[in-house]
């Protein structure tokens, strides 16, 4: 195991502001700190609330971060996602973070294999082999091939999630991130995913997540942090 | 890897007499990004597309573009010659109305074909089967390549002049609410055709558009104005989901979630 962290959070606080309601204050977190290391699997806990989501999505820069620091390791250098300029930050996406949310965007006429492959084709993987490599993983997740070539907008939640759950997993990041990737899944296919992330975590990838189902997070979970053990909120 | 700027943008301002198109507006365009200019009608947001484009003369500030041999040249600087060539081989511009980028007395083919010649391509034939070509990848069919664009529906017309844009594989792409105007499902077709064609050929493309949904497909970054001002910047979703200035939280806030 590495001894320097992929992901290094501290001293890190989030409040939104919303103009709309007479500036009104909505802390979200303050003082998250903890560090995340290559093949281990990390879980976010804490009731609903408590501020998993929105650490989670600070993370990976969809949040802005009012004050402390998110350092992450991209190869040699380490980038601060809270002051990271736009464009360093949507290369870090680009080389190390990857990002399954909870529910899929679809892209409008897209059909699913090519939402799952675009990734790798982003990556300069030839689309023959990416468009391959898209079905292994969708017939893994047994998304039945008669489907493949369809837009995912008239999918079922749980068909659409394992298309999601596919295109964030399919291209190799270091430092993955996940939002509930098994909410709306049955028992066989939060198996395969539990599969999945065990193989992602023996290839070395770091993986902080939330996963309020029980079962799956202690199958990868190899600690959790509470997220209200952070300090306390100023209301 | 040390990544150079496209185009640079530096303090620029555009008065109409005593009213203000613009207002010291500075950015800059990375090779293969898509910048998106959002805000709502009078923003300014064309105006500023005009100055980068130089169809509009600034009333202060500067454009710099980056030309093929590297070199940094300020737009301003440039003579018209050398202006009128750049826009034909490097530069595209898709207007909002497909009949202010067109040609609409002249057919299908002769819109694409046309481009071709303006960078020296003189064989017939060759014109012919590279029209046809980009025809059939903005979904036109080969045999209405000799109609005219008056024959054609506002998504095919508007499909012709992206073909019409791109034919001569420019390197940056100004675009003024290009799905503005278009029934949804023709919208969706040509958002799809532009973010398939934008990545395939790694265009810089600035488009200016109200629509954040525009925005969230098929930008990179976007820059939010007000007033003639940039009023927010960053990472298209960043912006979308965490907005921080009270206007953008009131634009984000208006859309009617689908």
């Amino acid at each position: 195991m590495a001894t320097k962290p992929i992901l290094s959070v501290s001293g890190v606080a989030k409040t939104f502001i919303l103009h709309l309601r007479e500036g009104a204050r909505l802390p979200v977190v303050n003082g998250a700190g903890f560090d995340l290391y290559a093949g281990e699997c990390v879980a976010l806990g804490g009731p609903s609330g408590a501020g998993k989501s929105s650490l989670l999505k600070m993370v990976y820069g969809n949040y802005r971060v009012d004050d402390g620091a998110i350092r992450v390791r991209d190869g040699d250098e380490v980038v601060d996602v809270a002051t990271a300029p736009p464009r360093r930050l949507i290369r870090l996406r680009d080389t190390t973070m990857g990002y399954v949310s909870q529910f899929l965007r679809v892209i409008p006429r897209v059909g699913a294999r090519d939402v799952v492959a675009e990734p790798l084709i982003h990556d300069g993987v030839a689309p023959e082999e990416a468009t391959k490599r898209a079905g292994e993983l969708l017939a893994r997740l047994n998304l039945p091939e008669r489907l493949w070539a369809l837009p995912p907008a008239t999918f079922s939640g749980g068909e659409q999630q394992r298309v999601n759950i596919a295109r964030g997993l399919i291209a190799h990041r270091p430092l993955l991130l996940m939002d509930e990737p098994t909410a709306s899944l049955d028992a066989a296919n939060r198996a395969v995913v539990v599969q999945l992330i065990e193989e992602k975590k023996r290839a070395g990838v770091a993986i902080l997540g939330i996963f309020h189902d029980a079962e799956v997070r202690e199958a990868v979970c190899d600690r959790v942090i509470d997220v209200t053990s952070f300090g306390q909120m100023a209301a | 890897m040390i990544e150079q700027p496209l185009l640079i943008a530096e303090g620029l301002s555009k008065n109409y007499g005593a009213r203000i198109g613009c207002r010291d507006v500075s950015l800059e365009v990375y090779p293969g990004e898509v910048l998106a200019v959002v805000g709502e009608s009078g923003s300014g947001k064309s105006t500023l597309l005009g100055l980068l484009s130089t169809e509009l003369e600034a009333s202060a500030g500067r454009v710099s573009y980056r030309l093929r041999d590297g070199r940094l040249a300020d737009l301003a600087s440039l003579g018209a010659a050398e202006k009128r060539l750049l826009m034909r081989t490097d530069w595209g511009f898709v207007r909002q109305n497909p009949a202010d980028g067109l040609r609409m007395a002249v057919s299908a083919g002769g819109n694409v074909g046309e481009r071709l010649m303006a960078v020296g391509w003189r064989h017939y034939g060759h014109i012919r089967d590279e029209a046809i070509d980009w025809l059939g990848r903005v979904e036109i069919a080969a045999d209405r390549v000799d109609d005219d664009p008056r024959a054609f529906s506002g998504g095919m017309r508007q499909r012709l002049q992206i073909a019409r844009n791109l034919v001569t594989r420019p390197r940056l792409v100004f675009m003024d609410e290009p799905t503005g105007g278009l029934d949804v499902s023709v919208q969706a077709r040509l958002l799809d055709l532009i973010r398939q064609l934008v990545a395939e050929l790694g265009l810089a493309v600035i488009i200016v558009t109200h629509d954040l949904a525009v925005a969230r497909l098929l930008s990179h970054r976007m820059v939010v104005m007000r007033h003639g001002r940039v009023i927010e910047t960053g990472i298209t979703d960043q912006v979308l989901d965490d907005p921080r200035e009270p206007y953008t939280q009131l634009l984000v806030s208006s859309v009617l979630a689908a």
